[in-house]
C-alpha cells in the first residue's frame, strides 16, 4: 500500500468535526509555520517539489515566489475550489470527507503569502460542501486557528467560501477572479498575472485545493522529505479520480510510480473492467488531455511501460503521449464508442465557452453539430478533415486555455480512431446500432522512433 | 408574495437581509458587488425557484449597483433560471463519464416518466427535466442534481422511487 498523505485520516470515524481532526493530529502544521519566517515556509514547498494539481502542474513553492509584495496593499490567497472537468471529482472528496485539512493548509498558506481574508470558491453544484466547509471555518474559529491573531502570533486571517453558479470557465483563475467579483466569468488578458493584479486588482495567489492541502504535509514533514516520495518532477502524493467502466470508481491517492496497468487492473486501485471485458481507451487527465489507445496507454512509444506521473504520461507529447492534467482518469472498455465520447465533451466545450474569442465561440459549436453529424450516420469523409483543420485553428488561438481544452481532445480521438471516425461515414445504419468494437486499439504497435 | 401581479414588493424577510449584510461584510468596503452570486442564489431560493426581473432590480437596488450588471450575471451561469421551473428540477448530467454508464438511457427514461422533454416542466408543475454537463460526479454516475443533493448510480427503480418521494412531500406540503 502506498503511502497516504492526504487522505490516511480520511476514514477515521468523525474527521469531518474539529475534534476529531486535532485529536488525530490535526492543526500542528499552523502551529509549526507561525513560528517560521514566511520565506522558509515558501522554500520548504519550494523544496517539496509541488506541482499545482488543478491541472497545469506549475510548482506551486514558485508561484507563491512571485506574488508581489507592494506596501500597504492587500494580498489574497484564493483556493480554487471549482472543480468542474469532466472526470474530475477528488477535491470534492478531499472537502466532503476530510475539510479541516484544506483549511489548515489555507491558514498555513495565508500566513505565508500574508493574506488576511481567504477565500474558497467553490462550484455552485457542491451547495452542501459549502455548508460542511462554513461548519469546519467555524470551528477552526472558535479553536484560535482563525480569527485575530492566531495562537498569539500576531496574524489575523479569515476565511470565506464563495460559491459559483454553473459555469466550467470560473475554473481558469482569472475567470475565478472575475466571478469572484461578481461579474460574468469572462476570462481576463494574462498579463498582467494575479501574482501582481488579481483579485480587486491586488496581488493574488490562486491555488487548488489538493495543492494547498499538501501543504500540510510538506510543513509536518519538511520539504525534502515530501519529495522523495515519487519520481523525478512528480513529487509526493497525487489524488486520482477514477471513472468510466471500471469496477472500483472512485478516489485514489497514488504515490506516482505505479504503472497505468497497474492502476487499472489491480483490486487496489480500479479493480479492472467491469464484465470481463476489454480496455479500449483511456482519457487519464480529465477531459480536456488527448485520449489515448489502449495500447499506447499502457505502453509508450519507445516500449516502455507507462507510469501514472506527469513525465511519462505525457512521454511521446501529443503524437503517442497525453496528460496527468487535473487527475481525471476516464476508462473506455471494448463497448464505448469514441465518435460518442468525443460528441459529448465538444458539447461540454461548447457549453461551456465563454463567447469572448470567436475561434472558440464559433469553433466548439461547429465541432459539436460535425460530431453529432458524424455519430448519427449523416457524416461525410471530408468532415473529419474538417474536423481537424476547425480544432487546429481554434488551438493557440484564443485568450484563455479553453480553446486548446476544447480542440485537444478531437484531435487526439482523430488521430488516433479515425478508422472508427471513417467506419461511421462508411456505416451510416450500423452505427446507429452498433459500435466499431475493440478493433486494433489494443494491439502491441510499432510506431516509427521519428514519430 | 405574488410576484406575477406586482402588487406586493419583493422584499427579503429580516432574517435574509441580515444574511446579505453578513455576506457584504466578506469584502472590502465598496466591494459589495462580489456579494452578487450568493445574493443570486439567495434570492432563487427565496423566491419560487427563478430569478424574475423585478427580484433582479431589487437585488441591483440592495448592492447598490445597475440592474443590468444583475441581468448580465444572472444569464451566463447556468445555476440562475430566469423562466419559472417546477417545484423539483432534475438536472441529469449528460457528460462522458455519465454517458459511459448510461445517462442517455436515465434521461429517455425520465422523458418517458414523466412525459416531458428536456427543458419542459409536467403539467402539474411539479418537474422540470434539464440536461447539464459534468457535475463532478463521475464515478458515481449515472447521476443527477435535486436541489441541493445529488442523486448517484442511478437505475430506472430509483427514478421511480425518486418521483415518488417528491410527490409524497409536495402532497404532505399542500
Ligand atoms: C478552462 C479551465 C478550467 C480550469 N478549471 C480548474 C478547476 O476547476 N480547478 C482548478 O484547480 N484549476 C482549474 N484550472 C486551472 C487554473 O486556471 C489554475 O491554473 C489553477 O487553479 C492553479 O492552481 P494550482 O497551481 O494549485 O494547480 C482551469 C483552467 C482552465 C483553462
Ligand atoms: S478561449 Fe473560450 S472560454 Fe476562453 S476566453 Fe476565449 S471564448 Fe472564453
Ligand atoms: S460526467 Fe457526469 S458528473 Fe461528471
Amino acid at each position: 500500500m502506498a503511502k497516504k498523505l492526504l487522505l490516511d485520516k480520511a476514514d477515521v470515524s468523525g474527521i469531518r468535526t474539529y475534534e476529531v481532526y486535532r485529536r488525530e493530529g490535526g492543526y500542528r502544521s499552523v502551529e509549526k509555520a507561525l513560528k517560521m519566517s514566511t520565506a522558509d515556509i515558501v522554500e520548504e514547498v519550494k523544496k517539496s517539489g509541488l506541482r499545482g494539481r488543478g491541472g497545469a502542474g506549475f510548482p506551486t513553492g514558485m508561484k507563491w515566489s512571485f506574488l508581489a509584495k507592494p506596501e500597504g496593499i492587500a494580498r489574497y490567497l484564493v483556493c480554487n475550489a471549482d472543480e468542474s472537468e469532466p472526470g474530475t471529482f477528488k477535491d470534492r472528496y478531499l472537502m466532503e470527507f476530510i475539510p479541516h485539512l484544506l483549511i489548515e493548509g489555507m491558514i498555513v498558506a495565508s500566513f505565508a503569502l500574508g493574506s488576511n481574508n481567504s477565500y474558497i470558491y467553490i462550484r455552485g453544484e457542491y451547495a452542501w460542501i459549502t455548508d460542511i466547509l462554513e461548519t469546519a471555518i467555524a470551528e477552526a474559529r472558535q479553536n484560535g486557528f482563525l480569527g485575530k491573531n492566531i495562537l498569539g502570533s500576531g496574524f489575523d486571517c479569515e476565511m470565506y467560501v464563495q460559491r459559483g453558479a454553473g459555469a466550467y470557465i470560473c475554473g481558469e483563475e482569472t475567470a475565478l477572479i472575475e466571478s469572484l467579483e461578481g461579474k460574468r466569468g469572462n476570462p481576463r488578458i494574462k498579463p498582467p498575472f494575479p501574482a501582481i493584479k488579481g483579485l480587486w486588482d491586488c496581488p493574488t495567489v490562486v491555488n487548488n485545493v489538493e495543492t494547498l492541502a499538501a501543504v500540510v504535509p510538506i510543513i509536518n514533514e519538511g520539504g525534502e522529505e515530501y519529495a522523495k516520495i515519487g519520481v523525478g518532477k512528480s513529487t509526493g502524493t497525487k489524488l486520482i479520480s477514477a471513472c468510466g467502466n471500471i469496477n472500483k470508481p472512485g478516489i485514489f491517492e497514488i504515490d506516482m510510480t505505479i504503472s497505468v496497468e497497474e492502476f487499472i487492473f489491480s483490486d487496489e486501485y480500479c479493480g479492472g473492467i467491469p464484465n470481463g471485458k476489454r480496455l479500449k481507451a483511456c482519457i487519464p487527465g480529465g477531459s480536456s488531455v488527448p485520449i489515448l489507445p489502449a495500447n499506447l496507454l499502457l505502453t509508450t512509444a519507445k516500449g516502455e511501460k507507462r507510469l501514472m506521473n506527469y513525465e511519462s504520461l505525457s512521454d511521446g507529447g501529443f503524437a503517442t503521449g497525453s496528460m496527468m492534467g487535473s487527475g481525471g482518469f476516464i476508462v473506455l472498455d471494448e463497448d464505448q464508442c469514441v465518435v460518442r465520447n468525443t460528441m459529448t465533451l465538444a458539447r461540454f466545450y461548447h457549453h461551456e465557452s465563454c463567447g469572448q474569442c470567436s475561434p472558440c465561440r464559433e469553433g466548439t459549436g461547429w465541432m459539436e453539430r460535425i460530431l453529432k453529424k458524424i455519430e448519427n450516420g449523416k457524416g461525410e469523409m471530408k468532415d473529419i478533415d474538417l474536423l481537424w483543420d476547425i480544432q487546429r485553428k481554434i488551438e493557440g488561438n484564443t485568450i484563455c486555455p479553453l480553446g486548446d481544452a476544447a480542440a485537444w481532445p478531437v484531435a487526439a480521438a482523430i488521430r488516433h480512431f479515425r478508422d472508427e471516425f471513417e467506419w461511421h461515414v462508411l456505416n451510416p445504419e450500423k452505427c446507429l446500432t452498433e459500435n466499431f468494437g475493440l478493433r486494433h486499439y489494443a494491439d502491441p504497435i510499432h510506431v516509427p522512433v521519428t514519430a | 408574495m405574488n410576484l406575477e401581479s406586482g402588487i406586493m414588493n419583493v422584499q427579503f424577510s429580516k432574517e435574509k437581509l441580515n444574511k446579505v449584510s453578513e455576506i457584504i461584510k466578506r469584502y472590502p468596503q465598496g466591494k459589495q458587488k462580489s456579494a452578487l452570486l450568493p445574493i443570486l442564489h439567495l434570492a432563487q431560493d427565496e423566491f419560487g425557484g427563478w430569478l424574475d426581473t423585478p427580484v433582479m432590480d431589487y437585488i441591483a437596488t440592495l448592492l447598490q449597483i445597475e440592474p443590468i450588471e444583475v441581468y448580465e450575471v444572472a444569464s451566463f451561469y447556468s445555476m440562475y433560471n430566469l423562466k419559472p421551473v417546477g417545484k423539483y428540477l432534475f438536472e441529469v448530467c449528460q457528460t462522458g463519464p455519465c454517458m459511459l454508464n448510461g445517462s442517455d438511457q436515465i434521461i429517455d427514461y425520465i422523458k418517458r416518466k414523466l412525459n416531458i422533454a428536456v427543458g419542459d416542466t409536467t403539467a402539474d408543475g411539479l418537474f422540470t427535466l434539464k440536461t447539464v454537463e459534468c457535475l463532478g460526479a463521475c464515478g458515481y454516475a449515472p447521476m443527477m442534481q435535486l436541489g441541493k443533493t445529488y442523486r448517484e448510480h442511478l437505475t430506472k427503480e430509483k427514478v421511480d422511487a425518486i418521483v415518488e418521494e417528491c410527490r409524497n412531500k409536495a402532497a404532505i406540503n399542500n
